[in-house]
């Protein structure tokens, strides 16, 4: 019995698929290698720049070396982070606001056809006018600077949010509304527990466009209001910076913005995974 | 059957605004404790009358209405429904106990109120176990079950199935056919049951009602008198086969007397 039972464990052995274990092989290096590559090129990229500065003696005023931006970027940290601090509070407040406005219209365009008819091109319109032709208008009617710039990143943002929800909330199974009749849903019912949930996968899309696009609005928003004083941003800094020829400090709030972007990204991405990896096709793993 | 019917359709017509008629002058009396097959080709408006007594839809013309055998007034009875549909149409981002307690929640009962109810329909279809799943964990035949528990969880009077087993596997469907000949023994439900399987028809139902399509219409009311409770031996017995010829042939006729010039 026991002689038969170890035949038949070796013969599994013998049986498992050399394709499958290459596979999987495959698999594991694609995996380290998805982390390891960019991080290759990116210290490569570091390092040719540094290498450029040097070897073509390029004044740091044009190109600083690496270093030196790093450099920057620890002795002026406590104007940067200042400045940093107020940029990410338009950010995050205007993708608040987005939020909020953009799951509101869009609720109430489920509601009732009427209002969506009257007001969805508005909204388009507000989406494709470059907020650049417009804030002369907004600079000449709002006289708060925050307020300014809140209005700027959010007109911006909150564009993907509303259209990306309210195909969500009407793209439920027909089935499902039809069962949610039949049991006597009310209104509320069927927008509460069918219409928002089927909704959530394109909403939390929309969310990962419009955090990109909030920080780019509350930038550009800066730039053209050309703010200073208390509620100077990374955008102020970086044309300060321009006009007294000074690169690295540039440089240095070039990657504060970079890295903040990144951050958005990658937190919009998790909050959309944590949402969604339990039923969505969209976060699941497939066994080949 | 001398009593009062539970449901009556009374010549219920319906025609789309493109002008197709997709049922005429149906007339239908399904009586409690019934199993009625509705069997047809499609187009022929099996979905549409069980749409129209589901309340989903309104007929053109003709009414439908309720027996008052339990003294229940028309609209509360009409409440009494349960509907399965050919697709499990489950709520992907839901437990199974979530979707099985989706018709009492909408009703407005607690979680804690509705736990045993739930787990009791649950463990009808033998899924207790499977619970706190989601859908997609589930395999097609498990989802169904879930989709015929949801059904179950509010006790209703008529259970409207809609090809409820159409999309699975033969071994599946041979399964669930016998759950669903057991549960309705046990509860004396009634069931109106849409399928294009004279085989399906025959094996579940002890009334069998031929449709024919263009325009969808009754042409054939049948009883299958075979006794209950029917099993694999039935299945591959004379008498079922008999009737299966039978049935089948009331199907043929139904689909000859296309009005000529139209194409199946």
């Amino acid at each position: 019995m026991s002689q038969l039972d170890t035949q038949a464990v070796s013969g599994d052995v013998a049986l498992i698929d050399p394709v499958e274990v290459a596979r999987a092989r495959a698999k594991r290096r694609d995996r380290v290698l998805q982390w390891l590559l960019p991080l290759v090129i990116f210290a490569l990229a570091i390092f040719i720049w540094d290498r450029l500065c040097v070897w073509n003696e390029i004044p740091s005023y044009i190109l600083p070396r690496p270093g030196l931006v790093w450099d920057t970027l620890i002795t002026d940290w406590g104007l940067l982070s200042f400045s940093l601090l107020n940029t990410l509070k338009i950010t995050f407040l205007s993708l608040a606001l987005a939020i909020a406005g953009g799951v509101g219209l869009a609720v109430m365009f489920t509601i009732s056809r009427r209002v969506e008819m009257s007001l969805f091109p508005f909204a388009i319109i507000l989406q494709v006018t470059p907020i650049v032709a417009v804030f002369p208008l907004i600079n000449i009617y709002v006289d708060d600077q925050t307020a300014k710039l809140l209005l700027c990143a959010w007109i911006v943002a909150f564009f993907p949010i509303l259209s990306n929800t309210t195909l969500g909330l009407n793209s439920v199974d027909h089935n499902l509304r039809d069962l949610y009749r039949l049991y006597g849903a009310s209104r509320w019912q069927t927008l509460w527990h069918l219409q928002l949930p089927a909704a959530m996968p394109f909403f939390l899309g929309g969310l990962k466009i419009a955090g990109g696009l909030a920080l780019i609005g509350a930038v550009v928003a800066e730039f053209v209001a050309g703010a200073a004083g208390q509620s100077s941003g990374l955008a102020s800094r970086i044309i300060e910076a321009g006009y007294r020829l000074n690169a690295p400090r540039l440089f240095a709030a070039l990657l504060l913005i970079s890295v903040t972007g990144i951050l958005i990204f990658f937190s919009t991405s998790l909050i959309s995974h944590l949402v969604l990896r339990k039923w969505h096709e969209s976060a699941l793993k497939r066994e080949v | 059957m001398n009593q009062s019917p539970l449901i009556s359709l009374n010549d219920i017509t319906k025609s789309f605004s493109n002008g197709t008629v997709a049922l005429r002058d149906m007339t239908l009396d399904v009586h409690q404790g019934e199993f009625v097959s509705l069997l047809g080709p499609s187009g022929c408006g099996k979905s549409t009358a069980l749409r129209i007594i589901a309340g989903l839809a309104p007929a053109t013309t003709g009414t439908v209405s309720w027996g008052d055998a339990s003294g229940m007034e028309a609209e509360e009875a009409s409440h009494d429904v349960s509907f399965v549909f050919q697709e499990p149409t489950l709520m992907p981002w839901a437990t199974v106990f979530g979707n099985v307690f989706l018709p009492l929640k909408l009703k407005g009962q607690s979680k804690a109120k509705a736990r045993e109810a739930v787990m009791e329909a649950l463990e009808l279809v033998g899924l207790e176990q499977f619970e706190n799943s989601y859908p997609r964990e589930l395999s097609g035949g498990m989802k169904m079950r879930v989709s015929i528990a949801r059904a179950l969880v509010t006790r209703p009077r008529l259970l409207l199935m809609d090809e409820p087993f159409a999309a699975l596997d033969e071994i599946t469907r041979f399964k669930l056919n016998n759950d669903l000949l057991e549960l309705w023994q046990r509860f004396n439900w009634t069931v109106i049951f849409v399928t294009h399987s004279v085989f399906e028809s025959v094996y579940l139902s002890n009334r069998i009602v031929v449709m024919a399509a263009r325009p969808g219409r009754v042409v054939d009311d049948m009883s299958i008198d075979a006794p209950y409770p029917r099993d694999e031996a039935f299945r591959t017995s004379d008498v079922y086969s008999q009737h299966c010829r039978e049935v089948s042939d009331a199907l043929h006729k139904a689909m000859d007397s296309y009005q000529p010039g139209v194409s199946v």
